[in-house]
């Protein structure tokens, strides 16, 4: 095991009390011989936004699957809200519909309009009535700029258009906290900063945000922590301002002179 | 042998051939296909669903079914289901079942293995992040599989069962075996009763031709439609 792993409680705008996402020392592997997590123990407070990166193959994207159990784990526990994911009894479908989740390919539902993809969930989910999903679904489509586009299919639109669209449909279930699994990365480079806007506005807003992304810029800007994973183990866990002053390991150094020298 | 051909034969069979004949083809291919198409997806759903022992059995059933003779399985529900069904009532002779009802039970059980690997192939080709999209947001697994995996599978490969069911379509034609009055079995049974089977064969191959290929067609044309732009 590399570096130790505890919190540092730097933001300011954290609030003591329990954390929103918690995890204690979670280790998966694919095969026995194949390890993709090593222990990874990190805590998201209220109202925090953790960047994660690292070099790819480095297990950010399966350590946030993991907080809402789209990615199954061997060892160790999550707890959101207090609430053990890992926990056979755990009623899944209704602690994920607590935590909204952007993809890479945004992943809307291309047989339904952009309407009913953000309507779907509110209404089997969450048993919201036709009138009250769809009047929140025109909020969050306002929200994110793209109130026109309602009745249109998710094909028709642009990919960061879809991404918005993608973000407003995980705000529409009222989550607790969001993930992003690297928003942008699909992306043409031009539609990059209109989801990320949305993200910084969101961040703004005191939405508790885990996001795995190599979006630097938007880490410096709005994030209170950023952990670097590197194979399968979390390396850093620091609050932004050290990250980039003054990463302590070597790898996170290397990948930040990588990825900011142009 | 065309100078003697009898157009007057295949005029005056018309109205049975049609209203009879075809009405049960028609019956019997759409009703098989509806049944063949439901029961194959849950085999579908079975085979993919990692839960022992349902992919087990879906397999086993899949492969036993492809395994044996369409004409095979006809005639094996006809003579034997009467006897089992006895045995289950007790009743002292055998119980017969309607030859209809036999043949849509025969094609829909047969037909549900082709109809569930064309759905299983559908489901399988969605991307992964679709089903991970689903219940991140809460859906449980048959919300999943009813609102988001299943219209987009049966959407993307209703070309597909349509052509397997065009293929039922002629395949209707073996309930001949049962002396059941479908299409064909009314044509040969007009053409042994005047003596012309040259007749009636020939416009029977010239209606099944016309019917599947116009279908097939359609479904062309219905493939350019229906794809779902991503």
């Amino acid at each position: 095991m590399t570096t130790a792993t505890t919190t540092p409680n730097s933001a300011a705008k954290q609030s003591s009390g329990a954390p929103v996402i918690q995890m204690i020392g979670v280790s998966k592997w694919y095969t026995p011989e194949f390890q993709v997590l090593d222990a990874c123990s990190t805590s998201v407070q209220k109202g925090e936004v953790v960047v994660v990166c690292g070099p790819s193959g480095s297990g950010k994207s399966t350590l946030i699957k993991c907080v809402n159990a789209l990615e199954p784990f061997q060892q160790g526990d999550i707890f959101v809200e207090g609430v053990q994911v890992n926990d056979r009894a755990t009623n899944l479908p209704k602690l994920r519909s607590r935590i909204g989740m952007v993809f890479q390919n945004f992943e809307l539902f291309p047989h339904l309009t952009i309407m009913e993809n953000l309507t779907l969930a509110q209404r089997k989910v969450l048993k919201r009535g036709k009138d009250e999903a769809d009047a929140k679904a025109r909020k969050l489509l306002q929200r994110v700029g793209l109130s026109d586009q309602a009745p249109k299919y998710p094909g028709q639109l642009s990919g960061g258009q879809q991404q918005r669209v993608a973000i407003a449909r995980a705000l529409a279930m009222d989550p607790v906290a969001m993930l992003f699994d690297e928003p942008t990365s699909a992306l043409d480079p031009e539609m990059v900063s209109e989801v990320l806007d949305v993200m910084v506005e969101l961040a703004r807003e005191g939405m508790t945000m885990m996001v795995v992304t190599h979006e630097m810029g938007f880490a410096r800007k709005v994030a209170n922590r950023v952990i670097f994973m590197d194979k399968g183990a979390i390396v850093e866990d620091v609050p932004t301002e050290e990250f980039f002053g003054s990463p302590r390991s070597e790898r996170a150094q290397l990948f930040l002179s990588k990825i900011l020298s142009h | 042998m065309f100078s003697n051909f009898d157009f007057q034969v295949i005029i005056d069979a018309l109205p049975y051939l049609f209203l009879q004949g075809m009405v049960f083809t028609l019956k019997l291919t759409l009703l098989a296909a509806i049944f063949g198409t439901i029961f194959g997806t849950v085999l579908a759903l079975m085979r993919l669903s990692g839960v022992w022992p349902l992919p087990q059995i879906a397999g086993a059933y899949v492969n036993f079914v492809r395994s044996l003779p369409l004409l095979l399985v006809i005639f094996w529900f006809f003579f034997l289901v009467p006897f089992i069904a006895q045995k289950m009532v007790g009743s002292p002779r055998p119980i017969p079942i309607d030859p209809f009802l036999t043949a849509l039970i025969t094609f829909s059980l047969f037909e549900a293995v082709f109809f569930s690997e064309i759905m299983r192939a559908g489901i399988q080709s969605l991307p992964k992040g679709q089903v991970a999209a689903g219940y991140a947001l809460g859906l449980s697994y048959t919300q999943v599989m009813r609102r988001i995996v299943l219209p987009q599978a049966f959407r993307n490969m209703l070309p597909v069962l349509l052509t397997q069911t065009i293929v039922l379509f002629q395949d209707t034609s073996l309930v001949y075996v049962l002396s059941l009055n479908d299409f064909l079995g009314i044509a040969g049974k007009i053409g042994q009763r005047d003596g012309r089977l040259t007749e009636m064969y020939i416009f029977a191959a010239l209606v099944y031709f016309l019917i599947s290929f116009a279908a097939s067609q359609a479904v062309r044309r219905l493939q350019a439609h229906t794809a779902i732009i991503r």
